[in-house]
């Protein structure tokens, strides 16, 4: 084991996980995953994708019904959440609502029978690290939503643990102070020099905050990469359409040639894209398009006439969204100013590079179907 | 607050016979309760009104007696005997029913609960029939544990009312902190259960203290409980001093349980 722990640098690995509930259904399929020291992993993905089972398998709350977790080298299957020295930050703050606030953020210290004066000291300290060093004396009932996730955030932390795991720690705050709220959160991840794994199913606080992002669908990692390779590589339909905003469409492969392969929509519109994994002649194929791919101009790998049916203004860019020939609809992103109005027939052009074309299974459907109902 | 300052007459009216009917009801069901308190202190031995005199001769009678002094000895024993078990055995069984993980928890909670529901004299036979045969019959220990299982439900009641506004996440939370079982149970959820605990624990001590039927079966002259000497001394020589022990009972039930909410009001507002 040892020799394990120093050949990677991994302070947490999930070695063949797997995690059923009711003995039927996965609620985890097959977690391999490592987190590495000093690392912000996020964990996304939708409801029931299995990001939270698999952190509380992580806290000691659940236990894998296969496969093992190593945390700095050691299994840790048969330890309790009390003996894993993780720090954790819960989605409804979970204070303790009869403590102070101070008493609160000392209770891992008292637990741990830490001498009162010192303990006191490294209160205050992280009390001032997130920037309440007035407010020990105050139950947290009688904080704002933002104070008491900072209160959270230094029970966490005071004992200094090397892990700690957030749980959706933003997702009961306002827009506003939750933006606020991640640069604090990744500014403390740089100072202290944490490992964090972070649950959520915001894909722009994923986007905004991680090192590295583990995208979880139906219990499995589908990719895991920095949040520009999976904004700009996606290897799965699910991917390219939960991170990020994509156009999809349907459509069948029609030739592949080297790194490039033309497909034919459903009306027949004949598109130049680039193949993702393993795209076959004849195969059913999704094709997604960045919005912000796609030009207003008349020349293009790939050029289509559409009708621009309404046009949003959002101050920094204009949202376009426009009908396609074959009843599909675009959405496409342009800078402000003059370029379209609404009812007129606009030219629209994108490279076969931005144009990704992705196998179509059982799931693709599934997404497809979400994207036109949603 | 009943009225407003321009009732109609058939306002008025209607309140009349509200506050009528309401008179009616605490005459019939409640006032029978404090009957006793002045034949308590009443100077000579009859039990009619009006009252002859003032005197405490009978309080001296209960409490300057040998057999009275045991009696109540004898009862004071095992209610907290009955309390200590029946609080800490319903206070766990509150915890596992309200454990969503818990199967047939609706089944179990019935169990638990069918004392209640229960003629007593069946529990009673039951129990003295069942303890009889491990020897527990007339000893304190048998009376302790029949009381135990009659006053225990009020326990899973109150506790795990107090425990549905208790959020679980707070022990996986105390957990991770690194406090083990025990600690973040007493440091965590006790404090937030506590009102229940407490007027739970108040209900068993008053459900046994004034506990007779199960007391006639399982218990020995040597364990002669309060309600049996008032019992006894109803049948063989009607005196005033069941009625000095009966006030002397209310008193103790009506202040114990003023203690408990007080108590527990001060935990919530903490």
């Amino acid at each position: 084991m040892p020799v394990q722990a120093s050949e990677t640098d991994a302070l947490v690995r999930f070695v063949g996980v797997q995690k059923s509930y009711d003995g039927h259904t996965l609620a985890v399929r097959d977690l391999n995953l490592d987190v590495n020291r000093g690392e912000f992993l996020t964990l996304l993905g939708p409801s029931g994708s299995g990001k939270t089972t698999t952190l509380n398998m992580l806290a000691g709350f659940e236990r894998p019904t296969r496969g093992e977790i190593l945390l700095a080298g050691r299994p840790v299957d048969r330890l309790p959440p009390y003996q894993r020295d993780i720090g954790m930050v819960f989605q409804n703050y979970a204070l303790f609502p009869h403590m102070s606030v101070a008493e609160n953020v000392a209770f891992p210290l008292s637990v741990r029978r830490v001498a009162r004066a010192e303990a006191e000291q490294r209160v205050k300290r992280a009390l001032a690290t997130v920037r309440l060093e007035a407010f020990g004396d105050r139950r947290p009932g009688q904080l704002s939503g933002g104070q008491q996730q900072r209160v959270a955030l230094a029970r966490a932390l005071v004992f200094e643990p090397a892990l700690v795991l957030m749980d959706e720690p933003l997702g009961a705050l306002d827009k506003k102070l939750r933006e606020h709220m991640q640069i604090e959160i990744k500014l403390l991840h740089e100072q202290l020099g944490l490992t964090v794994v972070y649950v959520t199913h915001d894909q722009s606080e994923a986007l905004t905050m991680s090192d590295r992002v583990a995208v979880f669908h139906d219990g499995e990692v589908v990719q895991l990469g920095p949040p520009d390779t999976l904004y700009s590589r996606p290897r799965t339909p699910f991917v390219a359409g939960f991170i990020g905003e994509n156009n999809l469409l349907p459509g069948r492969c029609e030739t592949v040639e080297g790194a490039g392969a033309t497909i034919r929509l459903q009306d027949g519109t004949m598109l130049h894209a680039t193949p993702v994994g393993a795209v076959a002649p004849g195969a059913r194929v999704v094709v997604a398009i960045r919005p912000e791919a796609i030009r207003l101009a008349e020349t293009g790998d790939n050029v289509c006439r559409a009708l621009v049916r309404s046009v949003i203004y959002l101050g920094d860019h204009q949202r376009l969204i426009c009908d396609v020939a074959n009843g599909a609809t675009l959405t496409v992103k342009v800078p402000p100013g003059p370029g379209a109005t609404a009812g007129e027939t606009q030219a629209l052009a994108w490279s076969a590079v931005d144009c990704l074309a992705f196998a179509a299974d059982a799931s693709t459907d599934a997404t497809l179907n979400e994207e036109w109902n949603a | 607050m009943l009225l407003s300052p321009y009732a109609t007459l058939g306002d008025r009216l209607r309140i009349g016979v509200l506050i009528g009917w309401c008179a009616l009801v605490l005459a019939f069901l409640v006032l029978p309760i404090f009957v006793p308190v002045p034949l308590s202190v009443n100077s000579e031995a009859f039990f009619t009104f009006p009252l002859a005199g003032f005197s405490w001769r009978w309080y001296e009678e209960v409490l300057g007696s040998d057999q009275w002094r045991e009696a109540i000895w004898h009862s004071i024993v095992i209610a907290i005997g009955a309390t200590v078990l029946a609080t800490g055995l319903g206070t766990l069984a509150a915890i596992g029913l309200t454990n969503p993980r818990l199967p047939a928890r609706r089944v179990i909670m019935g169990i638990l609960i069918s004392p209640l529901i229960v003629p007593v004299v069946i529990t009673a036979v039951g129990a003295y029939l069942f303890y009889a045969r491990f020897g527990l019959a007339s000893t304190f220990s048998g009376i302790i544990l029949a009381h135990t299982a009659v006053a225990s439900p009020f326990v899973v009641v109150t506790v795990g009312a107090s425990l549905a506004n208790f959020d679980r996440a707070l022990m996986n939370a105390a957990s991770i902190c690194g406090a083990r079982p025990w600690t973040a149970f007493r440091r965590v959820m006790l404090p937030a259960i506590l009102p229940g605990v407490l007027s739970g624990a108040a209900f068993a001590f008053v459900t046994s203290f004034d506990e007779l039927v199960i007391s006639l079966f399982l218990a020995s002259a040597d364990q002669r409980t309060l309600p049996m000497q008032m019992f006894t001394g109803l049948r063989e020589h009607l005196s005033p001093a069941i009625t000095a022990a009966a006030t002397l009972m209310m008193s103790l039930s009506i202040v114990l349980l003023i203690v408990a909410d007080r108590l527990a009001h001060r935990g919530r507002r903490d």
